[in-house]
């Protein structure tokens, strides 16, 4: 078994020093189409954990009896079966929830993130790590998905979690609120925002000059 | 290591064990979940039923309440004939077994396809039994992104618009998805659906005029949707024909 410091590592360093989408620039899509209310970013993020951690394990279980000439599709068999039945739970127990993300959790199969962990960590590491790894960057992906939807709701629709905060101007209150924040292209500036301030934090994480 | 899993054999013998776990696990949570799922899109079709009506639910289940207040039937837009069902289970099969039949020029603009002959009206009765409190109407039709549905009810005079409710669309959070606001839905309660002689009365657009409902300001192509929708269902083609006999016989 690893180190404390290790598995320290491998759990809390995708969250902000190996971050996933803001580093590896990965899983980005998601984070466009689901984050105009904290409500459904919070599902999107647990259904994600959910897919990562066990395909993450279930592939480092049979890691040792995967062929290499037929890995990606193993993986994609895992990961799809796993997606779908996310997606079945959702239907039976937050129908609305899974009225307003209909094709966004399906298309979690082609999230780079799950794929990406599984090729890149669970074929080589065993379970109990690939558990972490897959714990830590679901962390690092919901921890940006949660910032782009807080401000995409909060100024996009005056609101968080569909509490209204600022009062809308079309409701009798002040606020105009700003309309393409609830449109997905937005998510890119908060997504560079959050980087750039990472970025300022974090200086190694800043790509040498291309000479 | 490597060399052992890649024989053919052992290729095969790993796929085939994988799809068979995860077959069954896939196939397990449908099924499993089934009844569940399907009670939920049950559930919530009474409720956005009754909710465009103007029914207060008291705090009661929804589903006890529709099983009370409505009564279903179903408008045969060939003949004019009239069927009745006892449950919503019937009503859906019989729908969905009824012929297809086009519905024109109109159903064409506003993107409906797969029409059937047969089209359900949902009667809400009134809390003291027999009177008649409003038909709710389903329709649907094309906005910008995709199918826009919608139940209309209309008040018992087969005539004045009592609310429009579109449960399932996938307009633009912000712009086009304010089709679902409450405050311009409003725009719609009390304004005449249909003229004394049948035709269409209401209308969606800018600037709009007696009995007109204002356009959404960014979403031209969502309301123009939701007007060719109107002008469609409305429409002698399919529930205006349905409206028409209403006033006509009084109740149905």
């Amino acid at each position: 078994m690893a180190s404390t410091k290790e598995m320290k590592q491998t759990l809390f360093g995708p969250i902000f020093a190996n971050n996933p989408i803001a580093l590896q620039i990965l899983g980005v899509c998601s984070a466009l189409a689901v984050t105009s209310k904290m409500e459904n970013t919070l599902v999107m993020c647990i259904a994600l954990t959910f897919v990562l951690v066990l395909s993450n394990v279930s592939i480092s279980i049979i890691r040792n009896h995967i062929p290499s000439s037929v890995r990606i599709i193993v993986q994609m068999t895992i990961i799809a079966s796993l997606v779908i039945v996310v997606d079945q739970l959702l239907k039976a127990f937050a129908y609305d929830i899974a009225q307003e993300l209909s094709v966004f959790v399906g298309l979690i199969i082609t999230n780079c993130i799950v794929m990406g962990r599984a090729e890149a960590f669970a074929m080589k590491e065993g379970p109990g790590m690939s558990f972490l790894d897959g714990l830590g960057n679901a962390l690092g992906y919901s921890v940006v998905l949660l910032t782009v939807g807080f401000f995409r709701e909060l100024f996009g629709s005056g609101s968080l979690f569909g509490y209204q905060i600022l009062p809308l101007i079309t409701e009798g209150g002040w606020y105009t609120p700003i309309g393409l924040l609830v449109l997905p292209p937005s998510a890119f500036f908060i997504i560079g925002g959050f980087i750039w301030v990472l970025r300022i934090y974090r200086p190694e994480q800043v790509e040498a000059k291309e000479v | 290591m490597a060399s052992k899993n890649d024989t053919i054999s052992k290729t095969f013998t790993v796929i085939i064990l994988l799809c068979l776990v995860c077959s069954i696990i896939v196939s397990g949570a449908a099924v499993g979940l089934k009844d569940r799922q399907e009670a939920n899109a049950a559930l919530a079709k009474q409720q956005n039923i009754l909710r465009t009506a103007g029914v207060d639910l008291g705090g009661r289940a929804a589903d006890s309440v529709f099983a009370e207040r409505v009564r279903l039937l179903t408008f045969n837009r060939e003949t004019s004939e009239i069927s009745e069902f006892d449950s919503l289970f019937d009503l859906e099969e019989a729908l969905a077994q009824s012929s297809a039949k086009d519905g024109g020029e109109r159903a064409s603009a506003a993107g409906v396809r797969g029409l059937r002959r047969d089209i359900p009206v949902y009667v809400i009765r009134g809390d003291n039994g027999d009177s008649i409190d409003a038909y709710v109407i389903d329709i649907r039709g094309a906005g910008l992104w995709g199918m826009m549905y919608a139940f209309l009810a209309i008040d018992p005079d087969g005539q004045t618009i009592r609310g429009i409710n579109f449960y399932d669309h996938s307009e633009t959070p912000g712009l086009g998805g304010e089709i679902q606001n409450p405050r311009w839905r409003s725009n719609f309660e009390g304004k005449d659906a249909v003229d004394s002689d049948g035709q269409v009365a209401i209308r969606v657009r800018k600037s709009a005029g007696d009995n007109e409902v204002d356009a959404l300001s960014g979403a031209t192509i969502t309301s123009d949707g939701v007007d060719r929708t109107l002008q469609f269902w409305l429409s002698q083609e399919a529930y205006g024909a349905f409206l028409a006999r209403v006033r006509e016989e009084g109740t149905i």
